[in-house]
């Protein structure tokens, strides 16, 4: 994959990939998801009742081999982003662009795209049927996709070997007899056994403790070397973040908050909820504790957000125009942000100084 | 343990797969070291024994009446058990009417077994509307307290074997597809089934590989317990005259036919009630001791 391709070796490529490196591999738009809350008889009959804004108009890209790290609170529409992205549930509204093809399109049909997008859950236990043996779960993937059966267990052993589970020792062994590190292990394996372009790791590490975090971080990072994947990383450990990310995604209430690489976005946060964010996390140094004080309270409802900007119901610079006008994603050198400080001419009075100031 | 340690990689390798035992055979292995499930299997296992060789082991002919041995008591003569109110030997027709009663308490379940858990894990893996159709059609069924249905079923069907087999099973349909709605939600709701949809994997073969090894079980030991009220509701519609036909030997029968000598032999008219509990406790402990086995968490 030389960034100098020619016109005839695009077919070649094994992946197919479409518009070269600059291309994103996924862009994603407008995604909203709006959950239903159960309706009463009169709600029904004025025309529907509330509904939950989990996710609430999203965009956003992911580059060609590159790990997008997805930060927020609970609540913020991290998981429902991904479930959606994996078409676990239907959007309610909004596109998917998979390396140039929307999906559900006939050039890319659903079934085809969730061979290329695969995904890592949180429990490592729940995410293992119980009554088959580890290489029959990896297995399962190929066989759907007509990978003869005995091809697809070869597949599986090397992977387990690939992600340092000695395939003569684990390979026929059930999910209960492996700890939670090795079950994430396999979890990886099974989501990489039909050879995907993109995986999708929600709170993947989140479970494990500390040391077999490490591990694992180090597997997912190898691992994305030697295949060429795309990592979705989401998480709420801003730590892992930082250390696997190439970019960053702040979410807030169903939005995107800030985006920005995530050197950049550590070192210089442009929105003032992910300066808070970033403020909350416990520091390493006891010389520099955290003293800042945190967020206080909790996120409002998602059934009934806060109009204007959502954050500014807890954010220090509110002003007025921030409850009437919603902030839209601005972009600049790479980095975006939907924040009416900087949004030239919003009406906010430190508008103009953040503009000078980036 | 010190070759294994010595060994090194590149043979680990050649040596043949190591295998865990299985599911089944764990819940095979925990049973075994349950008492209660051991005796009650070995009670199961007699009864069923017996009624398969029932007419090698009877000791006089089952249908043999005799107006002078009416009602003997336990003991008497060479009648061990006592004799009926046409003077036929209880031990022998206890031995055949395992038969019928065993027949009638385990074939209806089984039946209801197959379609019960087809209909709640369809139901319970569809989800919405169809799921409430289903649900909502079981549950007028539902309402109805079994035994009544039963026997309005029995009833309007007519006396045999064949309808009182044919009410039970619909008697069992319901509370069946209820269990293996409910697991079958629980099991849908997982993250593996999860990831199988995120793998493209179609419904139908999410179910076969995912779902149904994990449903199945629960399903099977709630049937099991049903074993027992199957055969106490087969003998109540026997008693009423609606399942099986005198003189055939069938233990409900015999309870109804022998309740005019409840006071003169009560310990003789009690016998048919007393293989009535002795078997059905056994299933109910069995598939007590069956449902902790099959608890993955202990």
């Amino acid at each position: 994959m030389s960034i100098g391709i020619s016109v005839e070796h695009i077919g070649a490529d094994p992946h197919g990939d479409r518009g070269g490196p600059a291309q994103p591999l996924l862009t994603v738009k407008k995604l909203v998801k709006h959950f239903d809350l159960k309706k009463s008889f009169l709600e029904t009959l004025n025309g529907g009742g509330k509904v939950v804004r989990a996710v609430d108009g999203v965009d956003f890209k992911v580059l060609k081999g590159e790990t997008l790290g997805v930060v927020g609170e609970s609540g913020c529409g991290k998981s429902t982003t991904a479930r959606l992205l994996m078409h676990l549930i239907e959007p309610s509204a909004g596109e998917i662009v998979f390396n140039g093809e929307t999906v559900g399109s006939p050039a890319l049909p659903l079934r085809e795209y969730r061979r290329q997008v695969q995904m890592v859950f949180q429990d490592s236990y729940s995410s293992l049927n119980p009554r088959l043996t580890i290489q029959d779960s990896i297995a399962f993937g190929p066989q759907v996709h007509g990978v003869p059966k005995r091809e697809a267990l070869t597949r599986a052993r090397d992977l387990l070997a690939r992600v340092g589970l000695e395939p003569s020792r684990f390979a026929e062994r059930y999910p209960h007899e492996l700890s939670g590190g090795q079950r994430q292990r396999v979890n990886i394996a099974r989501a990489l056994a039909s050879e995907p372009r993109l995986v999708i790791l929600d709170e993947a590490v989140s479970a494990l403790d500390k040391s077999v975090e490490a591990q694992v971080l180090n597997l997912l990072m190898d691992l994305k070397d030697e295949f060429g994947l795309t990592y979705i990383f989401i998480s709420h450990d801003l730590h892992v973040v930082r250390y696997i990310s190439d970019r960053v995604m702040v979410m807030y209430l169903g939005k995107v908050a800030e985006t920005g690489p995530a050197e950049a976005l550590f070192e210089r946060p442009l929105h003032p909820y992910t300066r808070a964010l970033l403020s909350s996390m416990p520091s390493m140094d006891p010389d520099h504790r955290t003293e800042e004080a945190p967020l206080a309270g909790d996120p409002p409802n998602p059934i009934d957000p806060p109009p204007g900007c959502r954050f500014h119901t807890r954010c220090p610079h509110a002003e007025a125009v921030c409850a009437q006008q919603v902030p839209s994603l601005e972009s600049e050198n790479g980095r975006e942000a939907a924040c009416l400080i900087h949004e030239p001419g919003s009406g906010h009075s430190d508008a103009r100084a953040a503009i000078y100031a980036a | 343990m010190s070759t294994a340690i010595t060994a090194p990689a590149a043979v680990a390798a050649n040596t043949p797969y190591e295998r865990s035992a299985g599911f089944w055979t764990g819940v095979l292995r925990k049973l075994a070291r349950d008492p209660v499930a051991i005796g009650a299997a070995i009670v199961l296992l007699l009864l069923v024994a017996m009624a398969l060789f029932a007419p090698l082991l009877t000791p006089h002919d089952p249908y043999q009446a005799s107006m002078l041995k009416r009602l003997k008591p336990i003991g008497f003569e060479n009648y061990l058990l006592g004799t009926d109110e046409l003077g036929r030997d209880m031990l022998s027709r206890l031995m055949v009417g395992a038969r019928l009663s065993l027949f009638m308490g385990i074939t209806p379940v089984l039946i209801a077994f197959v379609i019960g858990s087809g209909i709640g894990i369809l139901a319970g893996y569809a989800g919405g509307l169809v799921n409430t159709l289903i649900m909502r059609t079981i549950d007028v069924l539902y309402a109805f307290p079994s035994v009544l249905l039963a026997i309005a079923l029995s009833g309007a069907l007519g006396a045999g074997i064949g309808n009182a087999l044919l009410s039970l099973t619909i008697v069992f349909i319901p509370p069946i597809a209820r269990v293996a709605e409910s697991v079958t939600t629980q099991v849908r709701s997982r993250d593996y089934v999860e990831a199988a949809r995120a793998s493209g994997a179609e419904a139908f073969t999410i179910v076969r590989v995912h779902v149904l090894g994990n449903v199945l079980g629960p399903i099977f030991v709630y049937s099991t317990s049903l074993i027992a009220v199957s055969m106490i509701l087969a003998s109540g519609l026997s008693f009423l005259g609606l399942g099986v036909k005198p003189p055939e030997p069938e233990w409900g029968l015999m309870l109804n036919t022998l309740r005019t000598a409840i006071y003169t032999q009560p310990w003789v008219a009690a016998l048919p009630g007393l293989m009535i509990f002795i078997t059905s406790i056994s299933f109910n402990l069995l598939s007590d001791s069956l449902r902790s086995a099959m608890d993955v968490k202990n």
